[in-house]
C-alpha cells in the first residue's frame, strides 16, 4: 500500500499504519515524498514493514514496536526514540538523540549519527556504520552502541550499564566512562549485532566502554569522626 | 563563671541551623539533601483575604444552594478531555518515591472524589491504573518507564519541563529505596543513587516541544488532552511557550512544592513562589487570549479548601495537591515516634523521604514500614481531606455569591500585606492600591 505523502495527510497515514493488526493480510507500506515531515511512522505496533522515500524529520518511527521501519534518506532528531522493539533502519545520517531513551529493538544507521546519539537508552541495541557526535551513550541506561567510526567529545558520559563498542576514536570520553576489557563474550554479542545489522566490520578492530561506576552512589565522608 | 541567659546574643546571619549546615557540610563534603518543599517563609495564599458578598453583592444560602466544580480540561486540542467533578488533582508523585499503599490511597481517594491521579518519575504501575479513574501518565526528562502502551491506557498526558521544588534539576532517589522493582521499572541497577537528567533528551527549546507534543498525540491519536507542567521561575514567558508549543493545560508548580529528594540549596533557593507565578501565568494567557481556553492547573503549597478558593480567584481552573495530600496520609504525624527519632528528628518536622525510613508508611519501599498504611485507610482518610476541601471551597464561593467555583475572581481578593498586593496585583486591604499600578 503507497502512501504520497504530497497528497496524504499525517494523521491519515498514522492511523492506518496504527491500524494494523496481527492477523492483517496488508503489511508492507511505502510511505513516498516525506519532505521532511515530523512524525512519521509513529506509535506503530505490529509485525509490518514500513519504507519511507526520502527524508523525514523529527521523531520519525517514535516509540515503534515489532514493526519494521526503513528510512530511505536522511533522519531528523530523535528518530526511533523510546523504540520498544523492532527495527529502524537509517540508510542516510541521523541527527541528534537518535535512538533516545530506546527500550529495545535495533536501531541501524548506515551513515553519521550525530551528538547524543543513544542518550539515556534502556536497552535499545544502536549500531553505527560511521561516526557519533559528542555526548553519545549519555546517561545510557541498558543496551549496546555500536559505532563503525568515530566518536565525538563526552563519549558515555555518566553511563549507567550499557555498553559501547567503539572501532575508531573518541574526542574525548565522558564523567565515569573508561575502556574495558574485551572478553569472548563480549565479541559474540558485538558479531551478533553487526551481524543482525548488516554492518561489515572486524569485531576484533573494536574496544568496549562502559561504566567505572564511580558515580553510583554519593560519597559522603565522615570527618568528624577523625 | 556563670551564663547570664540575658547576655547571650545569637546571630541572626549565622543562626543554629547556619552553623548546623556548614559543619555538617565540613564533617560530610557533600550538600544536603532532603525531601519536603520549601521551609523558609514566602508571600503565599495566607497573605489574601477573600470578600464575602454583603450590600453591594449577595451570598448564596451556605448549604443549600448549589455550587458547581466540575471542571473539564483539555478543551483546546483533545478530542477527549478530562471531566473532572472537582478542581483539585493529585499532582505527579512517582512510585518509588511512594509506597504502593500510598499509590492506590490516592487512587482510590481520587477516583470516590471524582478526580485525577498522576503517575511520576518512575513509570505506570498497574495497581495504580486500576485503582485511579482518571490518571495523568507524566513524560518525564528520564523517560523510566515510558512506553506506548501507557501512553494510550492513560486519560492525559502531562511532559514534565520543571517541579516547583527544583526548576532546572532533575529527579533524585537515593540507593536505599531502589529496590528490585523500582530498578526493574527504571532499567537501573539496585541500590545506586540515581539521578534523573534535568533536561528531555530528545527536545530543546519550544520549537522542539511543539513537534514532540505533535508526536504524542500521533501515537494517541489526539485522543488525550496533553499538559505542560513547569516550575515557577520565567513565568511568563514559559507559560506563553508551553501555549505556542500546543498544549492544552499548563500545570505550574510553585517553590513551594514537594519532592521526595533533591539538594535542599536547591528547594529554598531556586524558583518563585507560588503567588506571584500564578498572576504570571493568568497574565501570559490573558496577552494571548487564551485564559480559560487553556486551562491552568496551579499547585506549589496548596493546603485548604481557602488556598484553593484564592488560586481560583487568581485564575487558576484547578489546583494540585502533593505535599498536603501526604500529609493527609499521616506525614508527619506524631506516631511511631521513636521511628522518628531514629532519623534524627521529631514529627512536624520530618522531611526525611529521601532515606525510605517514613515512620508512616508513605514515602518508603519497605514492606514492613506500608503495613503501617493499609490502602484503605489511606483512602477514605484522602477522600475526607479532599472532601473537606471542596466544602470549604463551597462555602468560600458562596459567600462570595457565586454559584460556580470557577466564577471567583481577582475582585474577591484583597492582601493583608504590600508584598502580596504586589505579587498578587490585588488591592491592599482596605485601599484601592495595587502597588506597580500607580496612583496611591
Amino acid at each position: 500500500m503507497v502512501f504520497d505523502l504530497d497528497e496524504t495527510e499525517l494523521r491519515e497515514v498514522n492511523s492506518r499504519l496504527q491500524a494494523v493488526k496481527p492477523k492483517d493480510n496488508m503489511r508492507d507500506f511505502l510511505l513516498s515524498n516525506p519532505r521532511g515531515k515530523h512524525n512519521l511512522a509513529v506509535g506503530l505496533d505490529a509485525d509490518m514493514r514500513a519504507r519511507i522515500d526520502g527524508h523525514v524529520g523529527f521523531y520519525c518511527a517514535g516509540m515503534n514496536k515489532r514493526a519494521e521501519i526503513v528510512v530511505n534518506g536522511h533522519a531528523g532528531p530523535g528518530v526511533a526514540e523510546n523504540m520498544m522493539s523492532g527495527t529502524v533502519r537509517v540508510r542516510g545520517n541521523a541527527s541528534q538523540s537518535a535512538g533516545a531513551t530506546g527500550h529495545g529493538g535495533l536501531l541501524v544507521i548506515e551513515g553519521d549519527a550525530s551528538s547524543r546519539c543513544g542518550i539515556s537508552m534502556k536497552g535499545i541495541d544502536i549500531v553505527v556504520a560511521g561516526s557519533v557526535g559528542h555526548m553519545s551513550a549519555f546517561m545510557a541506561q541498558k543496551g549496546h552502541l555500536v559505532i563503525c567510526g568515530d566518536a565525538g567529545g563526552g563519549l558515555g558520559d555518566s553511563i549507567y550499564e550499557a555498553v559501547i563498542f567503539l572501532r575508531g576514536k573518541a574526542a574525548s570520553l565522558g564523567a565515569d566512562c573508561v575502556e574495558k576489557e574485551m572478553r569472548p563474550e563480549h565479541r559474540e554479542t558485538l558479531e551478533r549485532l553487526l551481524r543482525e545489522a548488516g554492518i561489515e566490520a572486524d569485531p576484533a578492530e573494536f574496544r568496549r566502554y562502559g561504566s567505572a561506576r564511580t558515580l553510583y552512589n554519593f560519597q559522603v565522608d565522615n570527618a568528624d569522626a577523625l | 563563671m556563670t551564663v547570664d541567659p540575658r547576655a547571650q546574643r545569637p546571630s541572626s546571619l549565622f543562626s543554629p541551623n547556619v552553623i548546623h549546615e556548614i559543619q555538617r557540610a565540613a564533617d560530610q563534603g557533600v550538600y544536603d539533601i532532603r525531601g519536603f518543599g520549601a521551609k523558609r517563609q514566602v508571600p503565599h495564599f495566607d497573605d489574601l483575604l477573600m470578600l464575602g458578598a454583603s450590600v453591594s453583592r449577595y451570598p448564596l444560602e451556605g448549604y443549600r444552594e448549589a455550587c458547581n466544580t466540575s471542571i473539564t480540561l483539555g478543551t483546546r486540542f483533545a478530542k477527549t478531555p478530562l471531566e473532572l467533578d472537582i478542581p483539585i488533582t493529585i499532582a505527579g508523585m512517582s512510585f518509588g518515591a511512594l509506597g504502593s499503599h500510598a499509590k492506590k490511597s490516592l487512587g482510590w481517594a481520587a477516583s470516590e472524589m471524582g478526580t485525577s491521579t498522576t503517575t511520576g518519575d518512575g513509570g505506570m504501575t498497574n495497581e495504580e491504573r486500576e485503582a485511579s479513574k482518571h490518571l495523568v501518565y507524566q513524560v518525564l526528562p528520564s523517560r523510566y518507564g515510558m512506553n506506548p502502551d501507557d501512553l494510550r491506557r492513560a486519560d492525559a498526558i502531562e511532559v514534565v519541563v520543571g517541579q516547583g521544588a527544583k526548576p532546572g534539576g532533575g529527579g533524585m532517589l537515593l540507593g536505599q529505596k531502589i529496590n528490585p522493582r523500582v530498578a526493574g521499572m527504571r532499567d537501573l541497577p539496585e541500590n545506586i543513587d540515581q539521578r534523573s537528567a534535568s533536561r528531555h533528551p530528545d527536545w530543546t527549546g519550544p520549537d522542539d516541544l511543539e513537534i514532540k507534543i505533535q508526536e504524542l498525540r500521533e501515537i494517541t491519536g489526539w485522543e488525550k488532552p496533553i499538559y505542560v507542567k513547569v516550575g515557577a521561575t520565567r513565568t511568563r514567558f514559559d507559560t506563553a511557550l508551553a501555549v505556542k508549543a500546543g498544549a492544552d493545560v499548563v500545570v505550574l508548580d510553585g517553590m513551594q512544592g514537594g519532592t521526595a529528594a533533591t539538594q535542599d540549596v536547591f528547594i529554598e533557593h531556586v524558583g518563585i513562589p507560588t503567588l506571584p507565578a500564578l498572576r504570571q501565568a493568568v497574565q501570559a494567557l490573558q496577552e494571548m487570549e487564551m485564559h480559560r481556553k487553556v486551562q491552568l492547573i496551579v499547585s506549589g503549597g496548596i493546603r485548604s479548601g481557602a488556598d484553593a478558593a484564592k488560586a481560583l480567584a487568581m485564575g487558576a481552573d484547578a489546583v494540585s495537591i502533593g505535599t498536603a495530600a501526604m500529609v493527609a496520609l499521616g506525614c508527619n504525624k506524631p506516631v511511631y515516634v521513636e521511628d522518628y527519632h531514629k532519623l534524627g528528628v521529631e514529627p512536624g518536622c520530618c522531611h526525611h523521604c529521601h532515606t525510605g525510613r517514613c515512620p508512616v508508611g508513605i514515602t518508603t519501599q519497605d514492606p514492613a514500614l506500608e503495613e503501617r498504611l493499609p490502602p484503605e485507610k489511606g483512602a477514605r482518610l484522602m477522600r475526607n481531606y479532599l472532601r473537606t476541601m471542596v466544602y470549604e471551597l463551597q462555602t468560600l464561593a458562596r459567600a462570595c455569591g457565586k454559584s460556580n467555583v470557577n466564577n471567583l475572581e481577582p475582585e474577591d481578593l484583597v492582601a493583608l500585606t504590600i508584598e502580596a498586593a504586589a505579587m498578587a496585583q490585588v488591592p491592599l486591604a482596605g485601599t484601592d492600591w495595587v502597588p506597580g499600578r500607580g496612583g496611591f
